[in-house]
């Protein structure tokens, strides 16, 4: 019933936290989909897909109570999540989450998403730095880096939205039927854009948390994500 | 005949032998055989008579034969950059489909396996 699809590569160190903190909230999340804690027991899980890191994330996911699907060999974040994905859909899931297994993420910033889905009758909602002063950028990405990434995938797509690559999405059903990931690596992120405008799903924004151990994306990630979102546009 | 001339011709007839080679062993098609011999042909025809390349950018608006190579070259090279990304965006393509497959065999079969276990441990009691 409901997912949370945690892709990782190499996460070892911060997976197990990850896993264990998601299933200490899904009590919370039982209360905002309305279904009795029985039910939700046996259809919450915590989907780690493992896109064939060589350390220990498998085997500290499993231990954490996590569902682990590997992928033989690295295939990128973007092949991760449509694993993930169609995982959920070939065992009947109502809701999925995307969150990222580097414990960048805060869990709790889940229960308010999943309540705006379903109060507002959304199909995503896709979560935002921009939208609170919680997440502490460096500089150079919350000033330059991201502004440019996010006028370039807002004219690519003709999506406006106040974040750009965020990995924090809720996803319905419908969402989860429609949205399909070609993108292996992070040009996902706007991928997933472009088709939730195709689809004319419904969506918002919601306030999210990055905490910030590593810098992330930086320039050439950005310069490969445009190429490889530009080549597609050209190739079919 | 100068030295450059005949290490060009001794090349192509390598190259020649080479796609013979690949054409008797079914890796080329007879269609592509045709297509690289004649693109060998002309190249070796381009070595030996030097003078057809001036011939053929007077008449297309270039100065000199040189230049004329060097822009088709360039063409088809790109040309065939642009070919081969698209084969490796596929083959790329095709390797997630693949590896995205056998996770999920993998994990129905697992699946499966504890079912079946679960079933079994029930029976036994």
């Amino acid at each position: 019933m409901l997912f949370v699809i945690v892709p990782v590569y190499n996460e070892a160190k911060n997976i197990g936290r990850v896993v264990r903190d998601l299933f200490q909230l899904q009590d919370g999340f039982r209360q905002i989909v309305k279904v009795n804690s029985d039910r939700l027991r046996n259809d919450f899980k915590v989907i780690v897909v493992d896109d064939g890191s060589v350390d220990d994330t498998a085997k500290v996911a499993r231990e954490a109570g996590a569902t682990v699907l590997r992928h033989a060999i690295n295939r990128g974040q973007g092949a991760a999540l449509q694993t993930g994905n169609e995982y959920a859909r070939r065992h009947g899931a109502e809701y999925v989450i995307h969150f990222d297994g580097d414990g960048q993420f805060d869990v709790a910033d889940i229960a308010p998403a999943l309540e705006k889905l379903n109060k507002d009758n959304l199909d995503v909602v896709l979560g935002s730095r921009f939208l609170d002063n919680r997440s502490k950028l460096p500089w150079t990405k919350r000033y330059i880096v991201l502004p440019l990434a996010r006028w370039i995938q807002n004219v690519l797509t003709g999506v406006t939205l106040t974040d750009v690559h965020n990995g924090f999405r809720v996803l319905n059903k419908r969402a989860l039927e429609k949205i399909e990931i070609t993108q292996d690596g992070m040009a996902h992120n706007t991928e997933i854009v472009s088709q939730i405008k195709k689809h004319e799903l419904r969506f918002a924004e919601t306030p999210v948390m990055v905490r910030y151990a590593e810098y992330g994306q930086g320039l050439s990630g950005g310069v490969k994500i445009m190429f490889d979102v530009l080549f597609s546009h050209l190739v079919k | 005949m100068l030295l450059i001339q005949i290490l060009l011709i001794l090349f192509f007839l390598f190259a020649i032998a080479k796609v013979v080679g690949r054409w008797q062993t079914k890796e080329l098609t007879l269609g592509a055989l045709v297509m690289w011999l004649l693109f060998w042909l002309c190249a070796g025809t381009v070595v030996l008579m030097p003078n057809l390349t001036s011939y053929f950018a007077k008449l297309v608006g270039i100065g000199r034969g040189a230049d004329l190579v060097v822009y088709v070259s360039l063409a088809i090279l790109f040309f065939v950059v642009f070919r081969l990304m698209v084969a490796v965006g596929r083959l790329r393509s095709d390797i997630t489909r693949l590896t995205r497959q056998i996770t999920l065999d993998t994990s129905n079969h697992g699946t499966t396996a504890q079912q079946h276990n679960s079933t079994a441990t029930r029976q036994s009691f």
